[in-house]
């Protein structure tokens, strides 16, 4: 069949220096095993699998460590028996150099296999009949089989085709890049399993024909695959094609133009033309997946390069630290140490010897200088043509270089600049040895910072329109609760004449409630608070202009943002003081608080039976403290003490009230509201502190009581303040001085109330 | 026929009046950064020109001369050209603010465009008839656009080049543009008129 | 004598006339509103922080449309500044230091949750909704939403809020532009060896 298929060209491509001879003359050999596997959890294209094993678990052979996260991703095996010894961040074999979370396994020697078994023995059918699709693309997703020809890419999800009709199937054996020889090998040495692995993706995708293109500098694995078709017989539907050797012929696109004449859509996938695309060695795994159950834990790796003794390919299990395979190849380390994972033309240098082999590995370049000599610096483009010439894309790398350096990155995207594959055949053939690929590398990373930037900030702003939404329907919904409560207040204020009305509601009330300040403040204290952290930058920013010659230029301008600010803080803290004070009168004024009148006596009997009820628990609590011996013993003491005083409280408030009620019109009771230092200090000030003697003489001592703990407390954030050194610390102090001025009212008013004659009123 | 055309061509490219009269250069070196900002100056002076062409036609015809005040002239075709101008400020304004904000302070100067008065005055000169009026402006204005076309292009290319520190920005500009002004001498002598 | 009048009174004619025309044009192509303000909201990175001295990015976005200075974002540092005057075709300007200086690398908040007391001060700064808690509860920074813009610090009574740079991840890791190659002339040898060694 194969003289019947007629081969295409796809425009330019190089030809250089094939170097393959050196690492195929022996078969594959196994690797031995090393003393530890670390293994990234990102080694396909997708988002990393999730670990599913804890440190010190024992894991066999081929069992999952990793579990697959979202649709886009793979899982990942144990690729051999032992215990997983750390899942932390390890140096990731990328060109980053970056971190990244590996699970490390010791290898305990004994290879015990976890159970596996074929997919028909699964799904309990007969060795020959028809596999349903998805049980095949189920159980190529379970296996962790990714894309093993250089990218990664999960393959059960580049067989989700969806709608589209898949016709034809094509295997690639090209290999084309210089010195790399690991499909060579596997085509060699694995052919049957290949036809097979081809026969189950025929199967998967529905297709009828399959295509292996292999390139002509690799008779004996195109000899091989073909013996292998023919005992297989499958003639009439897989061609072992030859195609001439050229550089990039193994790119997808370039294979597809070659076999078929069909170009890939700018931005499309092959399956969009009804094309699938798959790597020999990722057939040949599909085969034992199905067949054996064998999950994806191991791949060919060449390991070639002058500075390597023992050329050839290794069966390498994933996790393999490269220095382990180099000391089996006989490394002998150079003097500028290189080592590149990949080929000469895409891969990157390592940046240790100690990052593990994974599923993308095809080869290991060790060079020595003479063999690939360092590059020298590149001159100015001299605008010859050539990398057009050169370019398997079709696009015209010239311009591309010239939009990259200057940073005209949307020009650059019209030129198709994500089509470019970044083979480097324009580099290759640059006279001026401008290092090209790395620029549109760098305006590719560019293009998608923006576009992630331009996403990111779009979706601020829709949070952000939300917000303000929000905020609108929350205040119109509090103006019509409040308007109903007034009304409601109103009505009830009308019908409780008796009460008396004069009482002023307690001016702790407003600071203390749970409502939310106005508006207005809450916008002046915010602006207060961002003049105050532009203070705070300009600030340090004028210091270190200080300090540093340098910026001495700067010095005045900051100093001048310096005043401009402070004078801003200082008008805001003016408009917030007579706005609270505006507020505080109205709140005053208000004939009662929202909650209505907080002194009925029904009210503070209420209150009286809720703390004789904390009391009570708070006993229990001290028993059971005491019996089990802790140590909060003394803490719930000192805590029951002051629960006994607020109950005693309640009950005098209540009484007086009673009185107060049956009696006329008197000043309010005294309100024990737990409000902050400031406003306590306020109320201090404020609060006439009147009422009926008696009531005076019972209520003073639990207050002064209060007043002292709430010293000792005020004295301990002081404390701390100072030791922390924190802006908070003159304020403190003077909300110490504040109560303990109180403290002294209150003791006073103490002793001159237990003399019998009766004290009008004001301390 | 072939009037209309040799008067195409002459002003569009043996008389051109950017490059061989060195009419209208401020927009030139102005405004031919980007491409799509000389392309939209030059669609933009294309239409004052025409416009401008003709109603200075009219009004010198058929108001200045029998009135005898040709001496008028000038004011005249100044006042014609400041209005069309305002007009067509006011259209872009609506159809495409983005021009309308790039072209910025260069629209209102097409008023002072000397190629402009230049076409309104020549035509008087020449004594062409109402239709040869129109296609002497439409040429002058297709010219004028087709040389701030390639200079915009070239421009752009320049930008990101390994241009010399002395001659970067304006230097380099005006060299190109002499550049240019060589070439459209080439076209001397191709058509008499 | 005549002649002048009739000259004044034709160059009068014609001024009513062109005015005329140039007033109903006016009116007849009026422009609503400015859409350039929503051309120019979208270059700007839309952190709502208020460094720029306006509250939040839509107010400046109009205030640059009527003519205030590019300048004044520091989220957005030199590329929105060069974008901006790309978009308006004026000459970008450094950055305003008035403003703030642009952070060299990218931060998010991050809420030291030993420390907070659940009192909501923050949840109420930002701008964005990224901090998820509620009163007396425990309250967190959503870093996906978070957007550096650090108004969040300043309001905690607890100062329990640190400022964080982002991590970079694989993800979010770029190439960066290869560096220049050394502008030699070619027959520099001994430059050329140095370049060599230093390679």
């Amino acid at each position: 069949m194969t003289n019947l298929i007629q081969l295409h060209e796809f425009d330019g491509g190089i030809h250089p220096p094939e170097n393959k001879h050196q690492s195929t003359q022996r078969p594959v050999k196994v690797a031995p095993l090393p003393k530890e596997l670390i293994l990234p959890l990102h080694q396909h294209i997708g988002a990393p699998a999730d670990p599913v094993v804890a440190v010190g678990d024992q894991v066999l052979k081929g069992q999952v460590i990793a579990e697959p996260h979202g649709f886009v991703s793979a899982p990942l095996h144990a690729p051999t028996s032992g215990v997983v010894t750390a899942i932390e961040a390890r140096q990731a074999p990328h060109s980053s150099g970056l971190s990244e979370l590996c699970i490390v396994i010791e290898c305990d020697g004994k290879e015990t296999w976890a159970p596996h078994q074929s997919l028909y023995a699964e799904l309990n059918i007969d060795d020959g009949d028809e596999l349903p699709r998805e049980a095949i693309v189920e159980r190529i997703r379970q296996s962790g089989i990714t894309g093993l020809g250089g990218a990664g890419f999960p393959t059960a999800v580049k067989l989700a085709t969806g709608e589209r009709t898949i016709k034809t199937l094509i295997l690639n054996g090209a290999e084309c890049e210089p010195y790399i020889t690991a499909d060579d090998m596997v085509m060699r040495e694995r052919a049957d399993e290949i036809v097979r692995g081809a026969q189950i993706l025929l199967q998967a995708l529905g297709a009828e024909r399959c295509l292996i293109g292999v390139e002509d500098n690799k008779p004996e694995a195109i000899a091989a695959l073909k013996t292998a078709v023919q005992s297989r017989k499958q003639e009439h539907h897989i061609d072992v094609v030859t195609i001439p050797t050229k550089y990039p012929s193994g790119g997808e696109k370039q294979l597809i133009q070659i076999l078929t004449g069909l170009e890939v859509p700018s931005g499309g996938i092959p399956a969009d033309i009804g094309i699938v695309c798959q790597n020999v060695g990722t057939a040949a795994a599909i085969a034992d997946a199905i067949d054996t159950g064998r999950p994806l834990i191991s791949r060919f790796t060449t390991v070639t390069g002058d500075a390597i003794s023992d050329k050839g390919n290794w069966d390498v299990l994933f996790g393999t630290p490269v220095s382990h395979l180099l000391d089996i190849s006989g490394y002998r380390p150079q003097k500028r140490e290189r080592v590149i994972m990949g080929g000469p033309m895409m891969g990157f240098t390592l940046p240790a010897l100690s990052l593990p082999v994974v599923k993308t590995t095809n080869c290991l370049l060790a060079p020595t200088e003479k063999e690939l000599p360092a590059n020298n610096p590149s001159m100015a483009c001299i605008r010859c043509g050539m990398c057009a010439d050169a370019c398997p894309a079709d696009l015209l790398p010239q311009q591309l270089y010239w939009f990259a350096k200057g940073e005209e990155l949307d020009k650059a995207e019209q030129h198709n600049l994500f089509d470019c594959i970044e083979c480097g055949a324009c580099s290759y053939v640059c006279p001026s040895e401008i290092p090209l690929v790395q620029y549109y590398r760098f305006a590719k990373g560019a293009i998608r910072e923006e576009r992630a930037a331009h996403e990111k900030a779009e979706q601020a702003r829709e949070r952000f329109e939300a917000r303000i939404a929000r905020q609108e329907r929350e205040k119109a919904e509090k103006e019509a609760k409040r308007k109903a409560r007034a009304e409601a207040a109103a009505k009830s204020q009308s019908a409780k004449k008796a009460v008396p009305a004069t009482k002023a509601a307690p001016t702790a009330a407003p600071a203390g409630s749970s409502d939310e300040p106005s508006p207005e403040l809450a916008k002046l204290q915010k602006q207060l608070d961002g003049a105050q952290t532009a203070l705070k930058k300009t600030k340090e920013k004028l210091e270190a202009a200080q300090s540093d010659e340098a910026l001495a230029a700067k010095v005045p301008a900051f100093e001048a943002a310096l005043t401009k600010t402070q004078d801003k803080i200082k008008t805001l803290a003016k408009e917030i003081a007579a706005l609270k004070k505006a507020e505080k009168a109205q709140a005053s004024a208000a004939p009662a608080s929202d909650k209505g009148d907080p002194n009925t006596p029904e009210r503070l009997k209420k209150k009286w039976e809720m703390a004789q009820g904390r009391l009570e628990t708070a006993e229990k609590r001290l028993a059971q403290a005491e019996a089990d011996g802790l140590d909060t013993v003394d803490a719930l003491k000192t805590g029951l003490e002051k629960q006994r005083a607020r109950v005693a409280d309640a009950k005098a408030a209540y009484d007086a009230a009673v009185k107060a009620d049956s009696g006329d019109a008197s000043p309010e009771a005294k309100q024990e509201t737990k409000a902050k230092p400031d406003s306590q200090a306020e109320q201090a000030t404020a609060t006439p502190a009147a009422s009926s003697t008696q009531a005076n003489a019972v209520d003073l001592a639990p207050k002064i009581r209060a007043q002292q703990d709430r010293i000792e407390k005020a004295t301990e954030r002081l404390n701390m303040a100072k030791a922390d050194g924190l802006e908070t610390v003159p304020a403190l102090e003077k909300a110490l001085e504040k109560q303990q001025d109180k403290l002294a009212q209150l003791e006073a008013q103490a002793a001159s109330s237990s003399s019998p004659a009766t004290s009008p009123g004001d301390a | 026929m072939a009037e209309y055309l040799l008067i195409l061509v002459s002003t569009i490219l043996v008389n051109n009046f950017v490059l061989v009269q060195f009419l209208g250069l401020c927009p030139f070196m102005g405004v031919s950064n980007k491409l799509e900002t000389a392309i939209g100056m030059g669609a933009a002076t294309t239409f004052v020109l025409t416009l401008a062409s003709v109603c200075s036609y009219l009004m010198y015809n058929y108001l200045l001369v029998p009135l005898e005040l040709t001496y008028l002239k000038t004011i005249g075709f100044i006042m014609v050209i400041a209005v069309v101008v305002g007009f067509t400020e006011l259209a872009i304004r609506k159809t495409s603010p983005l021009l309308y904000r790039v072209l910025g302070i260069f629209l209102p100067l097409i008023t002072t465009n000397c190629a402009v008065l230049g076409v309104a005055l020549l035509n008087i000169k020449r004594e062409n008839t109402f239709v040869e009026s129109i296609l002497y402006g439409f040429g002058a204005a297709v010219g004028f656009t087709l040389v701030m076309v390639l200079f915009a292009a070239m421009r752009e290319r320049i930008a990101v080049a390994d241009v010399p520190a002395p001659f970067q920005g304006s230097a380099i500009a005006m060299v190109t543009a002499g550049l240019m002004a060589l070439a459209f001498l080439g076209f001397t002598g191709l058509v008499s008129i | 004598m005549t002649t002048i009048l009739i000259a004044v009174l034709v160059l009068t004619a014609l001024a009513i006339a062109f005015g005329a025309l140039l007033g109903f044009a006016s009116v007849r192509f009026k422009v609503e509103g400015n859409p350039v303000v929503d051309q120019i909201n979208d270059l700007l990175p839309q952190t709502q922080c208020g460094q720029c001295g306006y509250p939040g990015c839509k107010p400046y976005a109009e205030a640059i449309a009527d003519g205030d200075k590019i300048n004044k974002c520091p989220p957005g540092g030199e590329s929105t500044i060069d974008a901006l005057a790309d978009l308006l075709g004026v000459e970008p300007e450094p950055l305003d230091a008035e403003h703030g200086a642009e952070k060299a690398v990218p931060t998010v908040a991050y809420i030291r949750e030993d420390e907070c007391i659940g009192c909501t001060k923050c949840i109420q700064a930002c701008p964005v909704d990224a901090i998820l808690g509620a009163a007396k509860q425990m309250h967190t920074v959503i870093v996906d939403e978070c957007t550096g813009c650090d108004l969040c610090v300043e309001p905690c009574p607890v100062d329990c809020i640190d400022m964080i740079p982002v991590q970079t991840d694989r993800t979010s890791w770029y190439w960066e532009a290869p560096t220049q190659g050394v502008e030699l002339i070619v027959t520099d040898r001994r430059a050329r060896r140095i370049a060599k060694r230093q390679a």
